[in-house]
């Protein structure tokens, strides 16, 4: 290793660390000068936008102009010379059932629908059942772990799993493992068009049930007991008292993670990407985005695959949030 | 001098909400001034604006000689402490009371000297370098009494002070309040929405009604002479008796009794106003008794009230404690017209 | 408080071995048995890479990890020393740290400005801007990426040029939404009269912010800090993006991406790799769950 990499980069770290806030106080208490300057009844007028100016610049600048860029890009042809209307979308859109966006669509759907109701069921079987032991903590840390590290590394663990050698060979991937010991032949998880999807989404769950069960335990948790125990005083059993007591009240929260993880699945990218590229029919629509731009130079197309995502998220994030406002309220 | 004077102040939000309508009211220098009445009056709102955290939509707020509609909150020389305390949660007591006085640009040396003394007033000298969530509830409140006497202002504001204590500390509080404002000798504007706080602790009470001024004078003159229907039911504790009443020939006829009139007035239909402690045990004149149905029998030790039906009308009479009454009885009870009123059915104003 | 069912007053039940209490000793050693058995099944895929990242190469290809857990234990350090020494991994490492820390520190900053506009000053469109912020949380980054780099390129911020100005920039664009809502929630829950009271001490907005507003601010800005610093560590696509084509510049999960797209056999370095990526933010995430945890649930919103 060379640690002289290490002490150009200390310092400015630390210049970035000290000086940015350091500047950002001095512009505010600069501005704050000038404000004072003004008569009394314009200061309030004015001295909101000094606060908010730069993240309204630069929120400008790296989220408002590129969409519209896009959005912009995506009419006309890969030359960016000629203007093309829809056609870039129809491009895409085409050759229905087979056709490559048909298939990243028809995965990006597998992905929203198996994906959230999996991971919602065991979020709320996982936050029940631990709910009830003792030992709830460590058990809740090592099942959320899997959200602190990159979906990258999450790729290389779950390739590992996937593992394949020859039938007959010993087995290096545990889940090939598992079929060896229920007599089935090893099986290429992540080669084989018909199971690929599966694979990956299964290695998506395995992420992202930590995150579901923290939240719903967390919904959990704010029942109040006394609900409980007069349901359980009028009679009720557990099952009854979980469908319909407990099952109800977590309901809003049920559908702020689910729509969460519905945008994660449409926005999937970085596992599909590195396990197995997009390949054996489990394509995405932002791996496709990416290719057509990075690989196919397509700026044009890849620019509508991107705006079809975006239509696809608003409606999902708007219902999100205010399904969110409504938990935010009730507590 | 510190007089505060309210005039024809209004409030308005919008043009159907107006929560504070002409407001007249002149509140004297070192006069503890109680404003009082149902949540939702306006007292709160007539409060705030004196403070400068409304603005005045119509009139003149004048502390002294001065008008302050367009005096920032800071500048208005008034200190003023919240319902629920707001204290720095992050910061120690000492430090919570030495704030305003640094936004004052004051030395050191003369900060310390006012937080000192201020506390030693309170008695928070234990305190100083505790944080609130460290303190009891009436702990707090006395911290936040101290932030707003180390300021020495010309007005101290008290927007309900006392509710979130709990009963035994609010009664003790009460009286350290009043002890403290002779101290200072300061005026205090004082908001609530409990007629017990109003009648012990004011010199003057002002009470509100749905953003109307509805009478302004002593606690003894209030409860004496109520000048409308209104005030006459919201002081005094159990309320008064309220019962519907026709005028004929100086007498008023109510459903189960009738009672001379001590004056003639000029109405021929009203409501009938007269305390608990008016109807009693003790019939002096015949003409002036009536027959109670009995349905509760509340005894105090020191009191006894019997709630029940006079006639088809609903009755409260405090009784001899050591009358033997039960539910379902019949009693005869007489009334002191003394202390007798009579409220105008369309104007609901006191017309005796 | 749990939702354990306790009867209520079953004296059978505690007579031992009585029909009642078997029922329930047998479900709740279910219970212990389901939740014990979640718990290893989750750790599994981990677990299976961390322990062949301590076996050699041929041991990896010949016979699955679990093997190794029994004797003989043929563990080696070979795979760390030796991704260290050959890959770009040591770079990497410092890499990930020179885009993470100011990816963090600049856009918190900024959104705690920005933030507390938007909870306690009143100005003309404010709500109609905070509405399209938040909105912006929908914008899949893809959409963005062509349109800025052709920007970086005009304006010469490149990583040849100006090293990693660029993905810092580009991280607080697509981190601001996020850091402004979360931290304009936590301002707006502070009590008003709080603000009141320092009105009529005669604060004005910059003492307000500074010496009341950030003080009782720290759990929440930490809480960001901390959920920012993690995923700006974690992220791919945007560094592959901005700084990915340069190998000098490259973070650890680039890297690493680039391993696996390489190596077609060479299992060993990839799980050194792997793991070695892991380390800070598992660190992170076990000593400061609580914030972590914290800034999860406030962003159960962030796609």
């Amino acid at each position: 290793m060379d640690f002289s990499v290490l002490l150009s980069d200390v310092p400015t770290l630390l210049i970035v660390i000290v000086g940015v806030p350091a500047v950002l106080g001095a512009y505010i208490v600069g501005g704050e000068y000038l404000v004072r300057l003004l008569p009394d009844k314009s200061r309030p007028a004015v001295r909101p936008w000094i606060w908010v100016g730069p993240a309204l610049v630069i929120v400008g600048v790296f989220l408002v102009y590129p969409v519209v860029g896009t959005a912009w890009r995506s009419l006309f042809d890969t030359s960016g010379d000629n203007f093309v209307g829809l056609s870039n979308y129809a491009n895409q859109l085409a050759g229905f059932p087979n056709g490559n966006a048909w298939i990243a669509l028809r995965n990006n759907i597998y992905w929203l629908v198996l994906f959230t109701l999996v991971v919602l069921f065991f979020g709320l079987l996982f936050a029940v059942l631990t709910d009830r032991v003792p030992y709830e903590s460590p058990v809740k840390s090592l099942i959320f772990m899997p959200m602190a590290i990159s979906f990258v590394a999450l790729s290389v663990i779950w390739l590992f799993m996937y593992s394949y050698q020859q039938p007959g060979d010993p087995q290096t991937g545990t889940m090939n493992a598992i079929l060896q010991v229920f007599h089935h032949d090893p099986v290429t998880w992540v080669e084989d068009a018909n199971i690929a999807t599966l694979a990956l989404i299964a290695a998506g769950i395995w992420g992202f049930v930590g995150f579901a069960m923290v939240i719903l335990s967390a919904a959990l948790k704010g029942i109040p007991g006394d609900l409980l125990e007069a349901a359980r005083v009028d009679g009720a059993g557990e099952m009854t008292i979980f469908r319909r007591v407990i099952f109800p009240l977590m309901m809003p929260t049920i559908v702020v993670v689910g729509t969460t993880l519905v945008i994660f699945a449409l926005k999937a990218f970085d596992i599909v990407y590195v396990m197995t590229g997009g390949n054996f029919d489990s394509d995405v629509l932002a791996n496709r985005m990416y290719k057509l731009a990075f690989v196919a130079f397509e700026p044009g197309l890849s620019s509508a695959v991107a705006i079809i995502l975006v239509a696809a998220v608003v409606p999902v994030l708007i219902f999100n949030l205010r399904q969110f406002r409504a938990v935010e309220a009730r507590r | 001098m510190s007089s505060v004077t309210y005039d024809h102040v209004v409030k308005r939000y919008t043009s159907d909400l107006t929560v504070v309508k002409d407001f007249n009211v002149e509140i004297k220098d070192k006069e503890f001034m109680v404003l009082v009445g149902p949540s939702g009056c306006g007292k709160s709102t007539a409060l705030r604006m004196l403070a400068g955290l409304e603005s005045i939509s119509e009139g003149q707020i004048r502390i002294g000689d001065r008008v302050v509609n367009d005096v920032a909150a800071k500048d208005r020389d008034i200190a003023m402490v919240f319902q629920s305390y707001a204290l720095y949660p992050h910061m120690s007591v000492y430090d919570n009371m030495a704030f305003p006085l640094q936004m004052q640009h004051m030395k050191k040396p003369d900060i310390d000297q006012r937080v000192k003394n201020a506390s030693r007033i309170l008695g928070l000298d234990n305190f100083l370098a505790r944080k609130p969530r460290a303190l009891s509830g009436g702990q707090r409140q006395r911290v936040a009494l101290g932030r707003a006497i180390v300021r020495n202002p010309k007005v101290f504001l008290l927007d309900e002070p006392l509710s979130n204590l709990d009963a035994k500390l609010r009664g003790q509080t009460r009286i350290e309040l009043q002890k403290l404002h002779r101290d200072l000798e300061t005026t205090f504007i004082y908001v609530t929405h409990d007629q017990v706080e109003a009648m012990t602790m004011g010199d003057r009470i002002a009470i509100m009604n749905a953003g109307i001024l509805q009478q302004v004078g002593t606690p003894g003159e209030i409860y004496d002479h109520p000048a409308n229907l209104f005030v006459a039911g919201f002081i005094g504790s159990p309320t008064m008796n309220f019962v519907p009443a026709t005028v004929e020939n100086g007498s008023a006829k109510a459903s189960g009794f009738s009672v001379k009139l001590p004056k003639s007035i000029s109405a021929t239909k009203g409501t009938l106003g007269f305390r608990p402690e008016a109807v009693t045990d003790r019939v002096t004149d015949e003409a002036n008794s009536m027959q109670m149905k009995v349905d509760v029998v509340e005894r105090l030790g020191s009191d006894q009230f019997l709630y029940g039906k006079v006639g088809g009308d609903a009755v409260t009479a405090r009784v001899d404690p050591r009358m033997k009454v039960d539910p379902g009885d019949t009693v005869k009870l007489g009334l002191d017209t003394r202390t007798l009123h009579f409220f105008d059915a369309e104007t609901e104003l006191a017309l005796i | 408080m749990t939702i354990a069912s306790e009867r209520i007053a079953v004296p059978a039940a505690e007579r031992r071995f009585s029909p009642d209490w078997l029922g329930q000793v047998f479900s709740k050693g279910l219970l212990h048995v389901v939740v014990i058995g979640i718990t290893l099944m989750w750790i599994v895929p981990t677990l299976g890479l961390l322990v062949s990242s301590f076996r050699s190469p041929s041991d990896i290809a010949s016979s699955g990890w679990w093997t190794a857990l029994s004797p003989p234990f043929k563990f080696t350090l070979d795979n760390y020393t030796g991704v260290l020494n050959t890959s770009n991994l040591g770079t990497s490492f410092f890499n990930s740290f020179m885009i993470t820390i100011p990816a963090t520190v600049i856009p918190v900053s900024i959104a705690a400005f920005a933030a507390y506009a938007f909870s306690w000053m009143k100005f003309w469109g404010r709500d109609f801007f905070f509405l399209a912020l938040v909105g912006l949380l929908a914008v899949p980054l893809q959409a963005t990426f062509i349109p800025i780099l052709s920007l970086f390129v005009k304006f010469g911020l490149t990583p040849e040029n100006v090293g990693f100005l660029g993905l810092w920039l580009a991280h607080t664009g697509y981190g601001l939404p996020f850091a402004i809502y979360l931290l304009a929630n936590f301002f707006r829950s502070l009590p008003t009269d709080l603000f009141e009271s320092a009105e009529i001490d005669g604060a004005g907005t910059l003492t307000v912010f500074f010496r009341i507003v950030l003080p009782l601010s720290v759990p929440a800005i930490a809480s960001l800090v901390i959920f920012q610093f993690l995923w700006i560590w974690n992220d791919y696509l945007v560094a592959l993006i901005y700084v990915g084509g340069t190998a000098d510049f490259a973070p650890l999960t680039v890297t690493i991406a680039n391993l696996v797209n390489s190596n077609g056999q060479g299992w060993e370095l990839l799980t050194a790799a792997a793991f070695f990526s892991m380390i800070v933010p598992l660190i992170v995430f076990f000593s400061l769950q609580r914030f972590f945890v914290r800034g999860i649930l406030a962003g159960s919103v962030k796609g």
